[in-house]
């Protein structure tokens, strides 16, 4: 096979890895509520998993100075004052990964100081693993070809 | 390999040929390097809002790995302000060369010293010490007159730029990375050089300094010693140095065999990942050993820190190629098969950079109006609200990278075993593992 169609026929299961869609498993949406404790450079738990669909309660305690919760993607925040709680709703109805950072400047490591949020599968880490196979699936039968030609032990 | 000189253009070769464009630039980096110094000592301990924090490591730091590094090589060595006040001390001079050398001690850098390894240590040196460096104004601007206090004092000792080429720890990665770049000074005729006379490319001449970075323009094979300073263009009596666009990692395609440059790849490569799970990660107890320099969970962070770069990546990598067979000593093909390691560091790198920068570019807007954060408003802009940027892209784009710099090493992989003739597979298989662990860290 000539070689632009190798490469041609793995570009496009490339795009089919990314892009696909995938099918989702009926689950019926709930209320949760979490408590996330924070302080100076981390919220405790600092992950925490839900399902698509489902309404999400943050409640927010801040244990040592102001503190911020910004939900990336979902662009929704609240802030809390030292020993106060504030309760961030929303319906997660964005699948994914999203990482969540303090938005309240809060001391030196302020920047650093992120937790992560899931909502259903991480599907496009998943699909990151897929790409990544599916280089090293092109490259290793070429590779073996290579080499051990000439001066070898 | 197709090349496409660049300095035929008469507007470029102009514009590099003269001292005065290059000036300009440099006057404008020098100005704002001293402002980020004093932005620190006398500014808001507040980092990020801050000039020396927001300005260095966001908005710097943004555009050299994102930008700078990838498409320019050296670029930013060429226009770096730091070695300039003790390069005019040691020149005597600010432009042309002056009539008489002033008194320096001018000696030759020591021979056991020419390699990187110190640039390696330098490096580690802040990488160990990155939480605080990275987010206290007063802790980046003590560094940066370190820097630029040291580089003049090496200009007093020993001749050249002995700073950027020996002891620069960003300087030791750009010139790392640099081979990929796109872009190369090298000469047009070999012959030319030969039988040049007094060879004032490097010795210098009335028209220019001899290479700064101690290197003779006539054996350049690689970017990594060339700081693309332009004055061996200026020198050359035979307008034999050109300037060239060619394709990505040309350099690569001859391994190194330097086991300095070799741990330079590791070095950045896992701090890379080290990075993306400390700083970018959920885990606020290792947030809290590397921000607390001098405790025992810091010590504890850097003995894992160190590890991780001398002992677990070598080794791993060490063990895959233990198997694979060459007529290459086992220390030889180790650093020739770590220069896949290359475009794979250069990505991680910018896939990580992507997550900060993007998270953090909105702070650029405000410092820009009050850079001491003393209540300024010199645009309007001082109030501007913090807003993660781009984030819909952000995940794609780090997958591309990584992805891309997979590709990218298994090929540099593919080649440099062929160079060496032996086999690439362990070195893919160990570039897969990391990228997955890469994956899993960031996304």
């Amino acid at each position: 096979m000539n070689s632009r169609f190798i490469l041609l026929l793995f570009v496009m299961a490339g795009l089919v890895v990314a892009f696909a869609p995938l099918p989702v498993q009926p689950i019926t949406p709930q209320e949760r509520t979490f408590r996330i404790d924070a302080r100076q450079y981390a919220y405790s738990p600092s992950e925490f998993k839900v399902n698509p669909g489902d309404k999400v309660n943050i409640q927010l305690v801040s244990t040592d100075v102001v503190h911020g919760l910004y939900v990336d993607g979902y662009d929704i925040s609240i802030e809390a004052d030292p020993g106060q709680t504030k309760t961030l709703s929303f319906v997660a109805d964005k699948p994914g990964s999203f990482r969540f950072r303090c938005n309240v400047t809060c001391g030196a490591m302020h920047p650093f100081m992120i937790g992560k949020l899931t909502v259903g599968t991480n599907n496009w880490l998943y699909r990151s693993i897929g790409l990544a196979v599916l280089a090293v699936i092109g490259f290793l039968p070429l590779s073996s070809f290579i080499p051990q030609t000439k001066n070898m032990d | 390999m197709s090349r496409f000189e660049l300095t035929r253009i008469p507007f470029i070769k102009n514009t590099l040929k003269s001292r005065y464009p290059q000036l300009a630039v440099f006057i404008v980096m020098l100005v704002g390097y001293i402002f980020a110094i004093l932005a620190g000592l006398i500014g808001t301990p507040v980092g990020s809002h801050n000039f020396s924090i927001v300005f260095v490591w966001i908005a710097w730091w943004a555009i050299l790995i994102l930008v700078a590094v990838p498409f320019f090589g050296r670029g930013w060595c060429a226009v770096c302000p730091i070695p300039l006040p003790g390069e005019w001390l040691q020149r005597g001079a600010v432009l042309s060369p002056p009539d008489k050398k002033p008194k320096w001690l001018n000696l030759r850098w020591p021979k056991f010293l020419r390699n990187i390894w110190m640039q390696n240590i330098s490096f580690l040196l802040l990488a160990l010490f990155s939480s605080v460096l990275l987010t206290t104004p007063n802790i980046t601007g003590i560094v940066l007159a370190a820097m630029l206090f040291a580089a003049i004092g090496l200009s007093t000792i020993f001749e050249r730029r002995a700073f950027c080429r020996y002891l620069c720890p960003v300087g030791g990665f750009i010139g790392l990375y640099s081979q990929t770049a796109p872009i190369e000074l090298r000469i047009k005729d070999k012959q030319i050089c030969v039988t040049c006379e007094g060879k004032p490319c490097y010795n210098g001449s009335a028209n220019g300094y001899g290479c700064p970075w101690d290197v003779f323009p006539g054996g350049l094979t690689k970017n990594t010693y060339c700081g693309l300073c332009m004055e061996c263009i200026r020198t050359c009596p035979h307008d034999n140095i050109a300037i060239n666009l060619r394709p990505f990692s040309a350099d690569l395609a001859k391994p190194s065999t330097r086991m300095d440059e070799a741990f330079k790849a590791f070095i950045m490569l896992g701090s890379a990942m080290i990075y993306a799970g400390v700083l970018l990660g959920p885990w606020g107890a290792f947030k809290d050993a590397a921000y607390n320099v001098g405790t025992s969970a810091w010590f504890i962070y850097a003995v894992i820190f160190l590890a991780i770069i001398f002992v677990i990546l070598p080794g791993f990598f060490t063990l895959g190629i233990l198997k694979t067979k060459g007529s290459l000593p086992l220390k030889q093909r180790f650093a020739s098969l770590a220069t896949a390691l290359i475009p794979l560091g250069l990505m991680f790198w910018v896939a990580f950079s992507l997550s900060f920068v993007l998270t953090n570019a909105s702070y650029i807007i405000a410092a820009f109006s009050d850079p001491l954060g003393l209540g300024w408003n010199l645009f309007g802009t001082a109030n501007a609200v913090w807003q993660p940027m781009l984030t819909f892209v952000l995940a794609p784009a780090q997958t591309l990278a990584l992805v891309g710099g997979l590709i990218w090493s298994a090929r540099t992989a593919q080649k440099a075993a062929n160079e060496i003739r032996t086999s690439s597979i362990s070195v893919i298989a160990f570039s897969f593992i990391l990228t997955l662990v890469m994956l899993w860290l960031l996304l």
